[in-house]
């Protein structure tokens, strides 16, 4: 593009305007966030009566009462429940994906074409689908109530997307460097354990904290699995402030929701790089 | 799962060989032990309760009394006798077609605006990007029930009272939270746009072509295959949308079905009034519907996405 002396003030123009817009929309899109926050250190009679994005006094006793959590389970109970679920998801869609990742990425295998259509085509299935029968499965092997369900599954490579991901990365690896290992007596083992993993990193990373991040979230499955409060998750617990719709319980039930979001917040600031270019390269190559 | 024992004639020209390949049989060995718990999750997990709901949409089944055939009644039931089923597929469509093409619009827009940006592209990346990883989750979902309530902020703002309580309205409320996740498409789109070769806006431009010329002539033909990829993968969830219907409305579905999302219905049918066969059907018939609507986008898709490795043999 030709940048001429005449062209050069509308373009400035142009640039501070694209900046003012953004920043506009990025206020709307944090509003929000903002008013959660916010809404969280109100105290009761200001939530309604009090038109203020910004509490007139900080009632942290919202805080307090949201840490002694619901139905007489800790919010500490809550925290660890969640985090239970979370990790044992991110275990084990690391472990099952990228091992089934290395298969169709590297290694040939009969019907390896047809598997690995099938395995995309589960992507997009709908998780209803299969979900009265898996329900209905873990009913009868007395699992209902229990975090096996939401746990098991992912040790079983179930989701397709992060064994998609890890394909793709595992593509991009030079073949050259499984050659080498091989002339050096390498099996596949060795190779995939010595040679491939750790170059694999940015993926299972990026599939890491999705996988912790959805789970996280997770509301469906928590809500038919689990019924017995003492299991119940942040999310869960969150739930039954749904059916109480007076406005008394805001601050509390708005600071159990601030600290419920903390996680995916802080995993968020320290790992953007991984999820914004994991979730970019998702599109490009599919 | 075992490969058969029987040596595969087949009449295919002997390949060279390579050196220091192990055995065929040996290295499909080693593939299987890298598969297995996929097989099993595709088996275990996978197919069988499709076989298995598929058969249960044909009973009637309660979780406690076995299950009793009772053939098609479950799916004449619910396209003849079942107003409530048809007001979630109409809810269900409402939403998909309200919310999909307002957040790709936008995604789009903000991505194009982001792309030119040389200074604070990767800022406004990620904090454009955050609500899609928090807008999930019930906190998020319990804002919106909030802000859209009476006396909440729109409420105050315009004066048209709680959305949530609108049989017109409730749904678009709904609708907006998915809109606000714009970020995830965005990041796909800017990915894209910057993929573009520089070399075509320059031509276009030596041709002639304005700003909004070179937008229809080379972004959009170059950009179809993420906008594709993207319509795609926003519609299939678009149709399985649940956490904030069911907050939005306390798990009702209300006010007067107007958020009562086909899941939503599916979950009240199925875990709240313990009918699993006619849930059953109905996560048949959805699987169907979204089967349906991906196969006519990507037959839709020959006629308007571009693919440049089709002319040119592949870009870098």
């Amino acid at each position: 593009m030709t940048s001429t002396a005449v062209a050069h003030k509308p373009v400035r123009r142009h640039r501070i305007a694209l900046h003012l817009g953004c920043l506009a929309a990025l206020l709307v899109m944090l509003y929000p966030l903002a008013w959660l926050l916010a809404t969280s250190l109100k105290p009761a009679d200001e939530v309604i009566a009090s038109l203020d994005l910004l509490p007139g006094r900080l009632e942290w006793s919202n805080y307090k009462t949201a840490m002694d959590g619901v139905n007489d389970v800790s919010i500490w109970r809550l925290l660890s429940n969640s985090l239970l679920i979370a990790g044992g998801a991110v275990l084990g869609n690391v472990i099952s994906c990228s091992l089934a990742a290395y298969a169709f990425a590297r290694l040939r295998f009969r019907f390896r074409g047809p598997l690995f259509a099938f395995m995309i085509a589960t992507i997009m299935l709908p998780h209803h689908a299969v979900l009265i029968p898996q329900y209905i499965i873990f009913n009868q092997l007395g699992l209902v109530n229990t975090y096996w369900p939401l746990i098991l599954p992912k040790f079983l490579a179930t989701e397709a997307f992060f064994v998609f991901l890890i394909v793709q990365f595992m593509r991009g690896l030079p073949r050259e460097l499984e050659e080498a290992a091989r002339i050096d007596g390498c099996g596949p083992f060795r190779s995939f354990f010595q040679v491939i993993l750790p170059l694999t990193r940015p993926a299972l990373i990026t599939t890491a904290i999705f996988t912790f991040i959805w789970t996280w979230n997770d509301f469906f499955t928590q809500l038919i699995y689990l019924f017995d409060p003492d299991k119940f998750t942040l999310t869960l617990a969150l739930r039954s402030f749904v059916d109480a719709s007076s406005t008394s319980a805001f601050g509390p039930m708005f600071a159990m929701s601030v600290i419920a979001l903390l996680p995916i917040v802080l995993f968020f600031l320290a790992f953007q790089r991984f999820l914004v270019e994991g979730m970019a390269s998702s599109g490009l190559k599919g | 799962m075992t490969t058969t024992d029987v040596p595969a004639r087949t009449a295919r020209p002997s390949r060279p060989a390579v050196p220091k390949r192990r055995p065929r049989r040996e290295r499909e060995g080693a593939a299987w032990v890298f598969l297995s718990p996929w097989v099993l999750g595709a088996t275990v997990l996978t197919l069988l309760p499709m076989a298995v709901s598929l058969y249960l949409s044909f009973t009637d089944y309660d979780l406690f009394n076995p299950p009793r055939w009772v053939g098609l009644r479950n799916y004449t039931q619910m396209f003849t006798e079942d107003p409530r089923y048809w007001r979630s597929v109409l809810t269900t469509l409402t939403y998909v077609v309200l919310a999909v093409p307002l957040q790709l619009a936008l995604a789009l827009l903000v991505a194009i605006a982001l792309k030119s940006m040389k200074r604070g592209k990767a800022f406004y990346r990620s904090a454009f990007y955050a609500p899609s990883l928090l807008g999930a989750s019930m906190s998020i979902a319990l804002v919106w029930r909030a802000v859209f309530n009476d006396g909440g902020t729109v409420d105050n703002l315009f004066g048209t009272g709680g959305w949530v309580n609108k049989p017109g309205w409730a749904l678009l409320a709904v609708a907006l939270l998915t809109v606000w996740q714009f970020g995830a498409p965005m990041v796909i789109f800017l990915a894209g746009l910057q993929q573009i070769p520089a070399e075509l806006y320059e031509a276009a431009a030596v041709d002639g072509a304005g700003t909004w010329r070179q937008f229809l002539s080379v972004t959009v033909p170059m950009l179809s295959p993420v906008l594709f990829f993207n319509l795609v993968l926003q519609t299939i969830q678009a149709f399985q949308v649940f956490t904030p219907a069911f907050a939005v409305s306390a798990g009702k579905g209300g006010p007067a079905d107007s958020t009562l999302v086909y899941t939503l219905y599916l979950y009240d049918r199925g875990f709240v009034a313990s009918h699993m066969g006619y849930a059953s059907a109905m996560a048949w018939v959805l699987l169907l519907v979204i089967g349906a609507v991906t196969v006519v986008l990507f037959r839709t898709s020959r006629s308007w996405v571009f693919y440049a490795s089709d002319t040119d043999g592949g870009a870098r």
